[in-house]
């Protein structure tokens, strides 16, 4: 008995696959994009009774929906993707930057304090100056803290990015409840001078978000492909060993690499605080920071394919606030929707990088005999 | 595996074809609808009911009413907004204060829409025409309601029920009753209601002392509960609430079940499903009859009012229905209370009914030598406090008119922020 079940093959083995081609990804994913449907549609159908083909087609409008929309997807989805490039020499390295989140905070904060006390009384080209080095300079100080440590003490930087966020947080919790004095909520900063918000460029403001969003991602492209920079990080990445072997300093690159992440996520602070909301509040970040590490994850750092992953987290998302709305729906059942595409999508990586081998008709025989 | 990609891409592509078809196909009257919550939380419940009651009777179809739940008071609002703009709406609502100042920014951009920001206060002092504002005169029926509580005290005292002897901690040293308040924010809103309710407590039995305590939080069952049980800790026999949730009342049932002689008056919802025995009524809007003289104009055409302020006048304000625990008679002596207000004989701030010593943070006021507020300036303006520079310049006004406080007067949102005698704020945090 024992022996006939050792010698019995599995149901399947998994084989790692080598030079996975680019057609074959693209219909991986799109194969996962298709089941998750036709799972949702079911879903969709068994609890709320609803047509799920015209749940699909209000999904679709939340993007598509009118040209203010598709604007606004271009929006979100610039202020996500520049979360993923800043995360993505990190993550590269392999070093856990949870941090983000706080990062954002911190450097927005740090912008809209100087466009309170400052505002008025510089020109705005200096206003603008001084709040961009704000930004950049404390969401690079709030890296640099982690990454010194990791690099000098091996500290976990998982845990102390995600503290850092909380420490943040609550910064910005207690100045917002300072700024609002008597009022119920800080709505807009400057309202009345409009000192440090963007100017208005092609009619919205946050389209200067999308122009630096556009250049950063050919930028960061460029460093990690083809600078020595680039080049330490993924070494570093591979095996801190063969990087040391190699005379690189890894501490040295650990914590420039810390530092420069900091610094684009305290720009992302400045931009979101500048350019979209003109106001300071601790869901300023919006999750962006933890939903960004899953763009740069999926796109295994690639800033052009981060690009096609935050389009479709936005669209998902935008998509999700329409069913809901249209429907009358609450927002979990959206939620649930978008969440199995989701699922299905980070799912499809396994079967991008790997392949399922499953017991074959010669086996079954063999063992028959 | 291709076909199944191209046959999917087809698919999609029909779809979004066909629903926009749909959309462009109505040309009726269209409005929008922007909420803080949703059906889930008391206030916003309030607000749809009032609003599907308004459409229902002025035939408006479902479908032509964009409805977006749970929007922030941030960006989102002016994203909400400007998105019912692109689908067609003439009319906006949106329900909580702080979507006023995107609210403002929306209707700046969009001058042909209507933008109605409830409960807000700076749509007169802005300069943007298509902004309004507009509030029921709650405070009307917050006094009612106290009223109410008011009868109740008078038959514990009166029957022996409560006693220094019975519950000692309920009477301050001077003899005076107890009774307690939960409230979200010190602000006007929160601080002209609980002034009116207490008055009206006070109009029934002159000798309480009331007891505010702030949550800080417009809706959170936990903190209002706490703050209630602290409160009855302390002695409250009545716990009055403007916070949003069941947990003040809830609370006070559950002392009360436990031998304590402490009641319950409400917000917004009927509560005697949560408190069956200490819920006596709820002070509540009738959003209706704002909604209904809105969506009308709006639909004729005509403009809506910069600043709309009713109370029983209009019907935009009652109580809930009487619990069971109220005092034998109470519901002909509200019935006649009602009327005075509808009529306007009795005024809720008549500064006959209580004095005024304690120096005032929020507006200027005079008294004459037996403390009876003679003179109340208050500043209209909205004020950005963290460059403590004004937004919208509003004038100063002189609030103290034929002996009484004119509340709602100048502008739709409450602006009575008067510390009278005899409440004492705790400004202790609930945890």
């Amino acid at each position: 008995m024992n022996k006939q079940i050792t010698a019995q093959e599995p149901l399947f083995r998994m084989v790692k696959r080598d030079n996975v081609k680019k057609g074959t990804k693209v219909l991986t994913v799109a194969a996962a994009i298709l089941a998750a449907l036709v799972v949702d549609a079911v879903f969709i159908f068994l609890v709320t009774g609803l047509n799920p083909f015209s749940v699909y087609g209000v999904m679709l409008r939340g993007t598509f929906g009118n040209k203010m929309r598709l604007s606004w997807a271009v929006r979100d989805l610039a202020s996500l993707l520049l979360v993923g490039i800043a995360l993505a020499p990190v993550f590269k390295m392999k070093f856990w930057n949870i941090g983000a989140e706080g990062q954002i905070l911190i450097g927005g904060l740090a912008a809209a304090l100087v466009m309170v006390f400052v505002g008025d009384k510089v020109p705005s080209g200096v206003l603008f100056l001084v709040m961009f080095l704000a930004s950049v300079l404390s969401g690079a100080l709030w890296a640099f803290l982690p990454g010194f440590f990791k690099a000098y003490w091996k500290t976990n930087e998982t845990l102390f990015t995600l503290m850092m966020n909380y420490v943040s947080i609550s910064i910005v919790a207690c100045v917002t409840n300072i700024l609002r004095g008597r009022a119920s909520s800080l709505g807009k900063l400057n309202m009345k001078t409009k000192a440090g918000w963007f100017p208005e460029f092609l009619g919205q403001r946050y389209n200067i978000n999308i122009l630096i969003a556009l250049i950063l991602t050919f930028a960061m492209f460029f460093y990690l492909k083809y600078t020595k920079h680039g080049y330490e990080i993924s070494v570093v990445g591979e095996s801190e060993n063969t990087a040391r072997y190699a005379g690189i300093n890894v501490k040295k690159v650990i914590i420039r690499t810390m530092v420069l992440s900091g610094a684009l996520c305290g720009l992302c602070g400045f931009l979101i605080v500048s350019g979209r909301d003109q106001s300071i509040s601790v869901s300023t970040a919006g999750g962006r920071g933890f939903t960004a590490i899953i763009v740069a994850w999926l796109a295994k750092f690639n800033t052009f394919t981060m690009v096609l992953i935050s389009f479709l987290l936005i669209f998902l998302e935008r998509g999700a606030g329409e069913i809901s709305s249209a429907f009358g729906l609450n927002d979990y059942v959206a939620d649930i929707i978008s969440g199995v595409i989701l699922f299905f999508i980070l799912g499809s990586d396994f079967f991008v990088n790997y392949k399922l081998i499953f017991r074959g008709k010669k086996a079954k025989e063999v063992q028959e005999s | 595996m291709k076909k199944l990609v191209s046959l999917l891409l087809v698919c999609t592509m029909l779809l979004a074809f066909g629903a926009c078809g749909k959309t462009e196909a109505n040309g009726d009257f269209k409005m929008g609808v922007i909420l803080i919550g949703d059906d889930t939380e008391g206030y916003t419940a309030a607000h749809m009911n009032g609003i599907k009651a308004a459409a229902k009777s002025l035939g408006i179809a479902d479908s032509n009413i964009i409805w977006k739940y749970k929007v922030t008071e941030d960006s989102k609002c002016y994203d909400a907004a400007a998105d019912l703009v692109a689908s067609g709406c003439k009319v906006i609502f949106s329900n909580s204060y702080g979507h006023q100042t995107f609210m403002v920014q929306a209707a700046e951009a969009f001058p042909d829409v209507t933008f109605v920001s409830m409960t807000g206060d700076f749509a007169a002092i802005s300069g943007v025409d298509n902004l309004k504002n507009a509030f029921t005169k709650v405070y009307e029926s917050r006094y009612v309601s106290g009223v109410v509580a008011g009868l109740k005290l008078k038959e514990l005292v009166e029957s022996g029920t409560l006693t220094a002897a019975v519950q000692p901690d309920s009477f301050d040293a001077n003899g005076n009753i107890k009774i307690g308040y939960v409230g979200a924010y010190d602000y006007s809103e929160v601080v002209s209601g609980y002034t009116a309710f207490y008055l009206g407590v006070k109009s029934i039995m002159p000798n309480v002392v009331m007891e505010v305590k702030y949550t800080n939080e417009w809706f959170n069952i936990d903190k209002e509960a706490a703050a209630a049980e602290a409160l009855i800790a302390s002695g409250c026999v009545i716990i009055g609430q403007h916070a949003d949730s069941t947990g003040a009342p809830a609370a006070t049932e559950k002392r009360l079940n436990n031998g304590r002689i402490c009641y319950s008056v409400g917000y917004n919802v009927d509560m005697i499903e949560t408190a069956p025995n200490a819920a006596l009524t709820s002070a509540t809007n009738t959003w209706s009859a704002y909604y209904t003289e809105a969506i009308k104009n709006a639909m004729d055409g005509k403009d809506i009012a910069v600043d709309w302020a009713e109370g029983y006048a209009k019907d935009a304000v009652a109580i809930t229905k009487l619990g069971n625990s109220c005092a034998e008679g109470t519901a002909e002596y509200v019935a006649d209370i009602e009327a005075k207000l509808k009529a306007g004989t009795l005024k809720v701030f008549d500064t006959d009914t209580f004095t005024v010593s304690m120096p005032q943070n929020t507006c200027t006021v005079e008294t004459d030598s037996n403390g009876k507020l003679t003179s109340c300036k208050v500043d209209l303006s909205f004020m950005d406090f963290s460059t403590m520079t004004p937004i919208y310049k509003g004038e100063t006004v002189e609030c103290i008119r034929d002996g009484a406080f004119e509340e709602s007067y100048f502008r739709s949102a409450p602006y009575f922020s008067v510390r009278i005698d005899g409440i004492v704020e705790n400004a202790t945090p609930v945890e």
